[in-house]
This record gives C-alpha cells, structure tokens and sequence, in this order.
C-alpha cells in the first residue's frame, strides 16, 4: 500500500502526509526452551523466524529499561545465565541490520554457536530456572489521529512521538517495506532529490546499537540540522 | 468508579485513545469473567478495576465467582501450592468436592457462559467449568496468575486435563508457563494509580496511620505487605530484621497483611508470625482487613525501604504498588518480582535473611542511592505496569483471537 501511495506521489509530484501511528506487541510465549547452549542451537535451527526477530527487535517494547546492558536477548542469556562471557560478546556484536534475511541472521547466530561449542570442553549449561524462553509477537498498529503535513515540520512533530511510534516507523517499517527501509526514509524519497541528503542521513542511524530514544534523539538532530538550513543541503 | 478519562493524567491521552481503538472491534461483545473470590488477594483486586473499565469501554463485560465450601477451599489452596511446586497430594475426597463444586456452580452460570463471546477463567478454582459448558460458542482463555514452572506433577497432570482444550490462556510471566497445545499469551499484572491503595494522599494521613499504631515515623522502618502465606516468607522477613538491627538498633519492622476468602493457611501462619515475633517491640505485625487499603497506601508512602521476601510469588503486586510511591524494594529472586525489581536500578534481588539484611543496612546508610532507586522504580512502573497497560493487553489478545490475527493487526 505505501509503495504504490509513494509512486503515485513521485509521479504527481503532489505533498503526501506521513500518518502518524503507533504500537504495541502481545508477547505470545512459544512453549521452547534451552537449558544449556547445544539446546540453545538445536532450537534455534527449527524455532519459528518472528521468534528471532523478537529476541533483536520485539524485546524494545518489552518491559525493560532502555539501556539494555545487550542489545539482543541471546547475549544476555549467554552472559546471565551460561556465564560465557566470551560467548556473551561475540552474539552482542552479531547486527541483525548486516543480514538481508532472518535466515541468514539465524545462520550467523548457529555459526557462532557452534563454534562456541568446539572452543568448550564443556557445554555452558544454565541453572534450572534460569532457561532460555523463544517468546515471539504479534502487533497492534493504533492510528494517532496525526500527520505530518510536510517534512519541514519533522523537528517539531519527532520529539513528542512515543518510541513505540518510533519503533513502528523505524523499525517495524524494515519489515514491512519491500525495499527494507523505515518509514522515514520511504516518505522523503517520495519528494525525490529535495531531501536525499536529509533521507541518505536517516537511513544511516545505527538502529541496532542505539536505543529506542537515542534513535529518536538522532532522527530529531538530523531532521533540525538539515531542515532548519533553509533548504541549503536538503 | 473512575472515569476513564482519569487515567489519561497519569498514563498519558495517547495510552486512552488505544484502548478506545482496541474497543471499538469489541463493542457489543459479551465477556465474563470468572474468579473463586470476590475480595483479597491480586485476582479480585485486578478484577475489580478492569471490569468497570472494560464497561466504560462499552464491552459487555461481567464478573461471576464460583461459590464453594470449605473443603473446596483446601482442595484449591493444595493445588495452588501444589501448582506451585510444593509436593502436596490431594485426597480423592477432596477432588471429588473441587468437581462436583465446579459442577453445581456450572448449572447457576451454564447459560451466560455458553452465550458469552469471551470467557476469562481465572486460576484452578473454577477450571473445569470449560467442559462443563459444552454448548459454548466463544473464546475460552485460561488466566493463570501463579508460577506452574515446577509444579507437583500428578496435580498438574490433573489440573491440565481441564486446560488444555481452552482456546488460549494467559500468563504473568513467560517463565510461569507450561506448555499447552494452544497459544499462551505472556500478560503482567498491573496497580491502578488512581485506587485507594495507590492514589496520592497527604503526610498527614500517612503519619496519623503510623500514630495509630504506634510506630514511629522519625526512625527508620522497613515494610513488608502480604498475605500471611509461607511462600512470603514472612519469618525470613523477621530474621533479617534482627540481623539489621544489630548495626541499626533504632529500626522498626511492619509486616502488615490480610487475609483471603478462598486462604484457610493464613491463620495458622500469622500465629507463627506472633510468636516469632513476641518480645520484639518493634515488629509490629498488623492483621489488616481485606477494606484496608488507604492504610497500606499509608504504610507504603511511610516506610523506607519495603521488602517482598518471597520465596515463591506469582507476580508479587504489592512490590509494583511499593515501586510506584517512590520505593525501593529489597525482593526475593522469585517469580514476578524479577521483572519488577531490576537488581541495583529499582531495589535489590536476595535470596537469603543475609543478602536481605545486607542490602536494609547498605540503603539506610546510602540515602542519596535508596532515593534515586525509588524515582527510578516510580518511572518504571508508570512505563509498564499500570493498569491501562494491562487493559490494552487484554483488549488486544481478544481482539487476536475473535478476529484470528495471524501477526499484525492495524487499528483506526
């Protein structure tokens, strides 16, 4: 729906407003666990895709400070509750954004697995109740009522979004999005070369390694930076 | 009742519009739930604000409890402790009375359950009810408030054939759960900001309650409130008072709790309590009734440092309703209280009297710390433990599962 909505914009050259939504995830426990890291791989070959996209994504909305200690729930298990810190940092630094696919991310994750697994003389096991649970997610989108009419008004409209709606326009929007970009990005590229510099600038914010308010923190510094200039750069 | 509207002070407008969003696709559904007590306990108190809000909402939702006589009570005080992980084995006589209980209450409530669109059962209690309503034509969840991760297997086993063919059920905590052949949502408690055990009163209130039972406010004090129930571990509680005290000998312990309808353990508990108590002028062990909410909103706003022992907990509320006065909370590594008390951010995790003692004497000597873990506990409930948050979870799993989302659903 955004594509052809988009096109029709670039072709038309008419103003197309950004709908402002928001949302929350319904965590949905699969019933999977791990008790020790050999487990933890043989599950992680089989468990459904929204489950490892929960445990990189998903889990921003989930009750939890916004300075997670590891940016995905692996790494922390691994740390927590295996205690191989060796292992802890190698699935920290593994960035969902550097795979096309979650088949592919899901590779990278059993690679390094397994490889933990041939360094060890034992497997890391975790104390019973202290298993690892694949959750997964469905989502709920709530329309604000909002738009934003134009992108000159972006520095006005970015600091009051909740980061749920961030989350939705900036990360969600990779999912749903042919082309793999956040809502942001796909709106500005309707208004072709007016904003590329301003696009190519949000389209590069480390979303990974950067919490849900640092993201909305850049996207606001970007958007004033480049759009208060007068147009110079945009 | 309080309006809806109300809550948006607290919660924010946009957290109201959501829930107007998720209701609007429930309008004119009949919901009911189901519980085995009317007052005590998290349940009912859970249960006594979601219902009117969800009304508000204009869901048709009503509330039933399934009446049962004393021995039915001890049949489901032994499964819920036997669901909990203690090895209790239940007297056939004793299943028998759970049955047929679930049986004579099935003939008062048959017609309104099997009419509903969506029925809410909650706990073991009233289970069985799903087959004994063989004509229904909605959704049937399972709304399990306790932590079955380990329970005693053959009452699992027996508990389980009533469950499973429910169309989903619902835990606190993703840890709590069993596997079941149908999906499992992962819902946490919440506290109602605006009730009178959390809303905001005056100091004045909160010194006249501790006037009232003579404790005193100029000298520190450390509070635990809760039933009256082992898995509190109330004596636990009473050791690492005495541990503390030794080094802070000016210091006064509250264990303030009530007891529930369906609880026939709490009396024999809280004798123990008061012996173990006896000679201690200051522990001050309060048996509150079940109306007594204002006075533990007091008790709360007074205290220092309040403390959740637990040795087992479901979700452990009377820690978020601590948190949200601004409280550090020193909790047992158990259950619930894991999600809530994030180890040196909004209290301590312990698991001894020692690790409790430990952290009452790090805090009374560190108030610049004990004050910023307070605020921070006070952010993070608003984030993700009010009641609207709950509210929304609750409307959106039924929206899941009456219009068989698969895994987005986009609302206007």
């Amino acid at each position: 729906m955004r594509e052809v909505r988009v096109k029709r914009a670039r072709d038309n050259q008419e103003s197309l407003p950004l709908l402002v939504k928001d949302c929350a995830l319904i965590t949905i426990a699969t019933g999977i666990r791990a008790q020790n890291l050999r487990e933890l791989r043989d599950r992680l070959e089989t468990v459904h895709p929204s489950s490892i996209y929960y445990h990189f994504w998903g889990r921003r909305l989930a009750p939890s400070f916004d300075q997670p200690e590891f940016n995905n729930d692996f790494a922390a298990w691994a740390r927590h509750d295996l205690h191989d810190y060796v292992l802890a940092e190698r699935l920290a630094v593994v960035d969902p954004t550097d795979f096309p696919t979650i088949e592919a991310l899901r590779q990278e994750l059993i690679e390094v697995i397994e490889e933990r697994l041939y360094e060890s003389a034992l497997v890391p096991w975790a104390k019973t109740d202290q298993q690892f649970y694949f959750k997964r997610s469905k989502i709920v989108v709530f329309d604000t009522k909002q738009q934003i009419a134009e992108p000159t008004l972006l520095p006005q409209v970015l600091p009051a979004l909740s980061l749920s709606s961030i989350f939705y326009h900036f990360i969600d929007a990779r999912r749903r999005a042919l082309e793999g970009i956040d809502d942001f990005s796909a709106w500005l590229d309707a208004y072709g070369e007016a904003y590329a510099v301003l696009r190519n600038e949000i389209a590069s914010i480390d979303l990974y390694f950067s919490t849900m308010s640092e993201i909305r923190e850049k996207l606001v510094q970007v958007c004033t930076m480049r759009l208060s200039s007068q147009g110079e750069g945009l | 009742m309080i309006d809806l509207a109300h809550y948006a002070e607290v919660a924010g407008s946009d957290v109201i519009e959501h829930l107007r969003q998720l209701a609007a696709l429930l309008k004119g559904k009949r919901v009911v739930h189901v519980n085995s007590t009317q007052e005590g306990g998290g349940v009912a108190e859970i249960l006594e604000k979601l219902v009117p809000l969800m009304q508000q909402l204009g869901i048709d939702t009503q509330w039933d409890i399934i009446h049962g006589n004393d021995d039915f009570f001890v049949c489901t005080k032994n499964m819920h402790n036997a669901l909990q992980g203690n090895v209790v084995d239940i007297p056939e006589r004793l299943l028998h009375v759970y049955e047929e209980t679930n049986a004579q209450n099935a003939e008062r409530l048959r017609d309104k359950l099997e009419a509903a669109d969506i029925v809410f059962i909650h706990d073991p209690q009233p289970a069985p009810l799903f087959k004994l309503c063989p004509q229904r034509r909605g959704k049937w969840i399972w709304r399990c408030h306790i932590d079955i991760r380990h329970p005693h297997r053959p009452v699992w086993k027996y508990v389980r054939n009533f469950i499973e063919d429910y169309d989903a059920s619902i835990f606190s905590l993703v840890d709590f759960a069993q596997p079941l052949p149908h999906e499992i949502f992962v819902v946490p408690p919440s506290i109602d900001p605006l009730s009178e055990k959390n809303m905001d009163i005056d100091d004045d209130e909160v010194a006249s309650v501790y006037e009232g039972f003579g404790l005193d406010l100029e000298r520190p004090i450390i509070l635990q409130v809760s039933r009256f129930d082992r898995f509190k571990d109330p004596l636990g509680v009473i050791h690492a008072f005495m541990l503390a005290k030794k080094y802070i000998p000016s210091l006064q312990l509250v264990l303030a709790g009530g007891g529930a309808s369906d609880d026939p353990e709490g009396k024999a508990v809280l004798g123990e309590v008061r012996v173990a108590a006896a000679g201690h002028s200051d522990i001050h062990v309060l048996a509150l009734p079940s109306n007594a909410d204002r006075t533990i909103n007091a008790l709360q706003r007074g205290a220092d440092i309040v403390l959740q022992k637990s040795l087992r907990e479901g979700f452990g509320l009377t820690v978020t309703e601590a948190m949200w006065k601004g409280k550090p909370v020193i909790g047992g590594d158990a259950g619930g209280i894991r999600l809530q008390v994030i180890d040196h951010h909004t209290g301590f995790l312990v698991n001894s009297p020692e690790g409790a003692a430990l952290r009452i004497r790090y805090l009374l000597s560190h108030r610049d710390k004990l004050q910023a873990m307070g605020e921070k506990a006070r952010e993070f409930v608003r984030d993700n433990f009010l009641i609207t948050r709950h509210l929304r979870d609750y409307l959106a799993l039924m929206v899941v599962l009456v219009y068989n989302v698969e895994e987005r659903i986009e609302l206007s």
